[in-house]
């Protein structure tokens, strides 16, 4: 019976050896669906998957599994992304179930961002398991058609299960080894935090292949094109974990007065252009923050127009 | 220890506003290592209140008295004589303290004067940090002595989140990302291998997440 379920367009891609793009899309703050379909009109037939972030950054918004749905309905394939903090091992897998049952295909598994970064900073974090062990468990929910407690499942979910990997959070040479157990975990892909470091990342890239791990489950690069200076500058000094070298803020400044966000796109363009050369790299994720209507032109730019049809 | 603070004035000034004669009850435990709710601490609490309370015209009449335990039936029997003769005793021990105190004196009101905050220790005369979480399976030997349940911001078991940054936890640069020192121990030794292995999820029923919580030992039940 699972078997006469469309699968994943994202894992089909990948599986048939093309270079994968996918997008994201934040829902609103509110149940606006005009505005939500208006944002995903932008990415369909551009992207492979669009990823549907879960409360980011802690503030609340449409539930990333609705928002999914509404874009399963709109013929845009979601990649539901959920959360660790907000929910615990019940509401998982119950969330799990339902998302399956509702034609949504991916899933990427996240620890979250803490509750104090966002809008209701008073609430109780749950964390009753970690991403890794969330990855673990889908895995099990789907492959051994069991519940985390060992009680079967009557019709088990069949997801491509995806992690987050971010090759700049400290310490650098541990961070490899994380991306390793999340594949040992059970990812079927990974996307990583937003890369400017091209150095950095590059030798996270070596080791990664060194240890194998590209054969071992399909590997995004993330790329966020830089809109300004401003964001550049907000990105350096507050995002944890966010690595942009003083070198790009230098250029981007340099582009003069209204070039910036081109700039900003010819940069991602030259990285998407490394990225489908380097060793072990499968696609690119391109996360463009309230850019969404930017996509289709980055896109024919970066040559990854028109989207393979498997 | 169980570390606490003690609470702002004006809360227990507001708790104690009807009352005319109370009881400040100190403990000689973990409240008075961490200076806040031993026989000290007492005597300043009761300076405080009849202060603010002869200023406003009313004064308020307070005794003190600090006893080893509140956690103690043995202990908290000293009272017996005392309570029963106040408007309201206010407790100075954590948590445990006021409710050892209602239970054994039904008749008597009972009010906390500190917040009870962690279990720690202190890293230097002044400040304690949290060390541990209760729950009930210890999970340390897993992290070279550090416990990520009690120390890390989201509890994760299995490696640092990605806001770890700078050896600093994403919630804030003062606090330490104890996965940074995790990681960077088994680095030192040679054993981040020990990372790659998934620990499973936790059984929380263990910690308060299972219940209230009671711990009976047979043998010195008589």
């Amino acid at each position: 019976m699972n078997d006469l379920k469309p699968g994943s367009n994202l894992e089909k891609i990948l599986r048939a050896g093309h270079f994968a793009f996918t997008g994201e899309c934040g829902p609103p703050k509110g149940a606006n669906v005009d505005h939500l379909k208006e944002k995903i009109s932008h990415l369909k037939g551009v992207v492979d998957a669009v990823n549907i972030t879960d409360n980011q950054t802690a503030v609340v918004r449409m539930s990333s599994w609705a928002a999914s749905a509404i874009l399963v309905e709109e013929g845009v394939e979601p990649n539901f992304q959920m959360v660790c903090r907000d929910r615990n091992r019940l509401a998982i897998q119950s969330d799990v179930l339902g998302v399956y049952a509702m034609g949504i295909r991916n899933m990427l598994c996240l620890s979250g961002d803490h509750q104090s970064f966002g809008n209701h900073p008073q609430a109780k974090n749950v964390y009753d398991i970690d991403s890794m062990q969330l990855i673990a468990l889908v895995r099990k929910m789907c492959d051994e058609g069991k519940f985390l407690n060992d009680e079967e499942i009557d019709v088990p979910p069949r997801l491509f299960i995806g992690a987050a990997s971010n090759p700049f959070a400290d310490p650098f040479e541990y961070r490899v080894y994380r991306l390793a157990a999340k594949i040992a975990a059970g990812a079927d892909f990974i996307q990583t935090q937003c890369i400017y470091n091209m150095d950095k990342f590059r030798e996270f890239m070596k080791k990664a292949v060194d240890m194998g791990l590209h054969e071992k489950c399909y590997i995004l690069a993330g790329v966020t094109p830089m809109k300004s200076v401003g964001m550049a500058q907000y990105m350096a000094k507050s995002v944890p974990g966010m690595d942009v070298p003083e070198s790009l803020i230098t250029r981007l400044r340099g582009a003069g007065k209204g070039k910036v966000a081109e700039e900003g796109i010819k940069f991602a363009i030259e990285q998407i252009e490394e990225f489908k050369e380097m060793e072990g790299i499968s696609g690119i994720h391109l996360m463009a923050i309230e850019w969404e209507h930017r996509v289709p032109e980055i896109a024919k730019r970066a040559g990854v127009l028109p989207r393979p049809t498997v | 220890m169980i570390v606490a603070d003690r609470k702002p004035i004006n809360e227990i000034l507001d708790m104690v506003k009807r009352c005319n004669k109370i009881l400040i009850v100190g403990c000689k435990g973990c409240v008075t290592v961490c200076n806040v709710g031993g026989s000290k601490e007492v005597g300043i609490l009761a300076s405080i209140l009849k202060i603010a309370r002869k200023k406003e015209g009313r004064p308020l009449e307070v005794d003190e008295k600090t006893i080893e335990r509140q956690c103690d039936p043995e202990y908290v029997e000293q009272l017996k004589d005392l309570v029963g003769q106040y408007d309201a005793v206010i407790s100075m021990a954590c948590g445990v303290g006021p409710q050892f105190l209602s239970e054994a004196y039904p008749e008597q009101r009972f009010f906390p004067a500190v917040n009870t905050t962690f279990f720690g220790g202190a890293l230097q005369h002044g400040i304690w940090a949290e060390r541990c979480a209760g729950c009930g399976t210890c999970v340390i030997h897993y992290y070279d002595g550090l416990c990520p349940v009690a120390r890390c911001s989201k509890s994760l078991l299995n490696g640092p989140c990605g806001g770890s940054a700078n050896g600093k936890c994403e919630i804030s640069k003062e606090v330490d990302c104890i996965w940074d020192m995790i990681v960077r121990k088994k680095m030192e030794q040679g054993r981040l291998d020990d990372l790659v292995e998934i620990k499973p999820a936790k059984d929380w029923r263990t910690a308060r997440d299972g219940g209230p919580r009671k711990s009976i030992r047979e043998e010195l039940v008589q």
